[in-house]
């Protein structure tokens, strides 16, 4: 792997940078591998990533169905969070978070991580106690919020100018969570990429997955792809709202419904808000990338949907809940929109489990689960790795649907 | 936006309906001799195909009945209203 670094750019410099090689190589396709790892996005390459670099595992192929990193881990909002409430959940992101911070230096790739902490508009009474409880149980597992007055928001989001005395949903107060950070997301797939391939991991892009294959005791023994058969002792599904999909072609029913969840960027101003900014009781939230667009998000759709797109009735409630506390972002002309489909566990936990037939794991239900792709990656390898959960993520597994021990989160920034 | 066609109101726009999740289907007959993990997969395992699904709307903001939809989730198109319950 060629290392980055600032010498490395001199030097280059000198031949005008013609001699940079590719981030991760191409190779033929073998009929046979290990470990299949089935999405090439944030989850799936940073699986590939710890089951290298940290079990050693060599044999492993990651297949993706597009171009790497053009699934969900580009389409989010890079928001970066641990503010959460079971004590199942809150140590499992607070280590995400930790990791996220190493990362850039662990992956010799600039994430332009910014760890510029998050303020939650508070402007009703039962969502102030619900996240004062909150942070008692994220006080217990090393994760942060700090209560502020509204004359403090203010000094500190000059921006927000809505939300005043008369208004329709007065400001109450704010919840700072200092941890919050935001980062580049093509940087994270392409870093866990660079890096898994430097450690002899393979990865397929165009291949996408037909079908899994069982053998006769029954155990997923391969994938059938567009491009040819391949077998592999374990095969691992992290594919996002195709989780199903997938699963359906064996017979296996999961709790999962898949939705689709959108975001939309304004045109690029000059900078206006330095900390992200979550509405939670109007259903809004939004931050501002270094190029100045405001990159704002809101809830899921209604229903069921495999479709990647934004519906109007979506986002016009979440413009108009941004315009109750930014009226003057009403001249802002939006320039992108995107929608990415996740699926959704009733308990909006994610599944990082065995999939109860040998030879199959699924790492699934995430939402919001760009904030967990160290540790979701982290702990999936382990779990394949080593056939035992990762002692964070324990209770993530699919039979405590069946043992009826939901782990009850608001899944989202915004909680809806 | 979808526009869904109520059996009592006419069509009217999605805007005034909530969304009641998919249909399990009918209730097992047999209910008393399943199983705990059995009742757990019928309450917790909805079905989500990658074509048409039959869903419930709550028409909340209209006459206050439930609506039957079969739905496409790759197209969103409404291929069939198949039942009402006021």
């Amino acid at each position: 792997m060629q290392r980055y670094s600032l010498a490395a750019l001199a030097r280059r410099s000198f031949t005008g940078h013609r001699s940079w090689k590719p981030l991760w190589r191409s190779h033929p396709l073998s009929e046979k591998y290990d470990i299949l790892i089935v999405g090439a996005g944030g989850h799936g390459l940073a699986t590939a990533y710890y089951l290298a670099r940290n079990h050693g595992r060599r044999s492993v192929a990651v297949l993706e169905r597009g171009w790497l990193g053009g699934g969900n881990v580009g389409r989010n909002t890079v928001t970066v969070r641990s503010n959460y409430l079971r004590d199942e959940s809150i140590p499992f992101y607070v280590k995400s978070v930790e990791l996220f911070e190493g990362l850039s230096k662990e992956l010799n790739f600039n994430l332009m991580h910014s760890k510029r902490g998050m303020i939650d508009i508070v402007q009703t009474w039962p969502k102030l106690r619900e996240l004062r409880r909150k942070q008692l149980a994220m006080d217990l597992h090393g994760s942060t919020y700090v209560q502020i007055g509204v004359d403090e928001i203010r000094r500190r989001i000059p921006a927000l100018t809505g939300g005043g005395p008369d208004s329709r949903l007065p400001i109450l107060a704010g919840m700072v969570h200092t941890d919050a950070a935001v980062n580049r997301h093509d940087a994270v797939a392409w870093g866990y990429a660079r890096a898994a391939d430097a450690l002899g991991v393979q990865i397929h892009q165009h291949t996408p997955v037909k079908r899994l294959l069982r053998n006769e005791s029954g155990s997923v023994c391969g994938v059938e792809t567009d491009r040819g058969t391949i077998s592999a002792d374990a095969v691992c599904l992290a594919v996002s709202g195709h989780t199903t999909t997938l699963t359906d072609t064996i017979g296996l029913d999961l709790p999962l419904r898949t939705f689709n969840l959108s975001a939309f960027v304004s045109e690029p101003v000059k900078p206006v808000i330095d900390v992200v900014v979550n509405c939670p009781d109007l259903g809004v939230y939004l931050s501002q990338t270094d190029k100045g667009e405001l990159v704002i998000g809101g809830g899921t759709d209604p229903g069921q949907s495999f479709r990647r797109g934004i519906k109007q009735s979506v986002f016009e409630d979440t413009v108009g809940a941004m315009l109750e506390l930014f009226p003057a972002f009403s001249r802002l002309k939006l320039l992108r929109q995107w929608g990415g489909h996740l699926d959704i566990a009733h308990d909006a936990s994610p599944i990082i489990s065995s999939a109860g037939i040998p030879g199959l794991f699924v790492s699934a239900g995430w939402w919001g689960g760009y904030k967990a792709i160290p540790a979701g990656g982290m702990t999936f390898a382990h779990l394949i790795a080593t056939g035992a959960p990762h002692p964070l993520a324990e209770s993530l597994v699919l039979d405590r649907f069946d043992r009826l021990e939901f782990i009850l989160e608001t899944g989202t920034t915004v909680s809806v | 936006m979808l526009i869904i066609d109520c059996p009592f109101c006419g069509r009217r726009d999605e805007r005034e309906f909530s969304h009641g999740g998919p249909d399990f289907g009918p209730r097992p007959e047999d209910a008393g001799t399943l199983g705990d993990r059995e009742w757990v997969r019928q309450l917790t395992v909805p079905p989500n195909p990658l074509g048409e699904v039959r869903e419930w709307w709550w028409h909340e903001r209209g006459c206050g009945g439930w609506v039957l939809v079969v739905r496409n989730t790759e197209t969103h198109e409404i291929v069939a209203v198949e039942g009402f319950r006021q």
